[in-house]
C-alpha cells in the first residue's frame, strides 16, 4: 500500500516506479477516503520515484488528481522525470491536465499560496 | 542477443519493460531512447494482457558499425486488430481504454509495425541511432 501522509492540511503521497495496476487503483480511492476523513485543504501527489510512465498510469494519476478536485481540495502533481515529461508530451495526447509542480517543495508552496490567497480574497 | 519474455502478467510487463531498458543503456542508447521504448513496450504488453491474456516480448539487438539498434517484437495469439487503421486513431478503444496506446507507441520509436489476423497479432518496434 501506498503510504499517505497528512502533513498539516495537506495529504503527502509518493507513487513508487513499479506499481501494478491494483496498487495503483487501490491508491486512488484511499486518497479519497482519506481527503475526505482529514477534511485536508490540499493535496501533493509526488511522482518523482516513476521512471516510466505510460497511459494508462498517466490517465489514473490524472484522474485521482481531478477527482480529489472536485471534492474541493488543491492538487500539485509533483517531481515528473524530464524523460517522463517527454514521453508524455511525444505520446501526443494530453495525458496530464493538472496543476504539476517541479518538486515537493514547490508543490507545497503552490499549495499555500493558493490557499493562502483563497482566504484572504474570501475575508475582504 | 535475443530474450524472449513470456508476457502473461503484470510483472511480466514491469520485467520486459525493464530488460528493454538495461538492454538499451548496454547497447549505449540514451535513457531518453531507453524511456521512449520502455513506455512503447509497456503500452503493448498492456493491450496484449488486456485483449489477448498472454503473449510474449521479444528483445533483439541490431547493430553494425555505423549504428546501434534495438528491435522489439510483441507477440500474442488473441482475437487481432479489426481495423488496424481505426486502431491507430488518436483516442480510439474498444474496451473502456484512453486510445493513446497504439498511437502514442508509433510517436515513441523509429519503425513501428503491424501485422495483425484473427488468432495472431504482431507489432515491431525499432529504434536506431548513428553512433558518435
Amino acid at each position: 500500500m501506498i503510504p499517505i501522509l497528512k502533513v498539516k492540511d495537506v495529504l503527502l503521497s509518493s507513487i513508487p516506479g513499479d506499481l501494478t495496476d491494483n496498487e495503483v487503483l487501490e491508491y486512488q480511492s484511499q486518497m479519497l477516503k482519506m481527503l475526505e476523513k482529514t477534511e485536508a485543504i490540499g493535496v501533493l501527489i509526488d511522482i518523482t520515484g516513476m521512471e516510466i510512465v505510460d497511459s494508462f498510469m498517466a490517465r489514473v494519476i490524472n484522474e485521482t488528481a481531478n477527482m480529489a478536485q472536485i471534492m474541493g481540495a488543491e492538487v500539485v502533481l509533483c517531481g515528473m522525470q524530464p524523460m517522463v515529461a517527454l514521453t508524455l508530451v511525444e505520446m501526443g495526447r494530453e495525458l496530464i491536465g493538472v496543476q504539476t509542480a517541479l518538486n515537493l517543495g514547490k508543490g507545497l508552496d503552490k499549495i499555500l499560496i493558493s490557499t493562502k490567497w483563497n482566504q484572504t480574497s474570501l475575508n475582504s | 542477443m535475443n530474450k524472449k519474455i513470456p508476457i502473461k502478467t503484470e510483472s511480466d510487463l514491469l520485467f520486459a519493460r525493464q530488460t528493454a531498458k538495461e538492454t538499451m543503456k548496454e547497447l549505449g542508447f540514451g535513457s531518453a531512447d531507453q524511456t521512449r521504448m520502455a513506455t512503447a513496450i509497456s503500452e503493448l504488453a498492456r493491450n496484449v494482457l488486456k485483449y489477448a491474456g498472454e503473449g510474449s516480448c521479444s528483445i533483439c539487438e541490431e547493430q553494425d558499425e555505423r549504428e546501434m539498434g534495438i528491435k522489439v517484437v510483441v507477440e500474442d495469439n488473441g482475437p487481432g486488430i479489426g481495423d488496424i487503421e481505426q486502431a491507430m486513431e488518436d483516442g480510439f478503444t474498444t474496451r473502456n481504454g484512453l486510445g493513446a496506446g497504439l498511437p502514442g507507441a508509433r510517436r515513441l520509436v523509429n519503425n513501428f509495425d503491424i501485422a495483425s489476423e484473427p488468432g495472431y497479432t504482431k507489432i515491431t518496434l525499432e529504434i536506431k541511432r548513428a553512433r558518435k
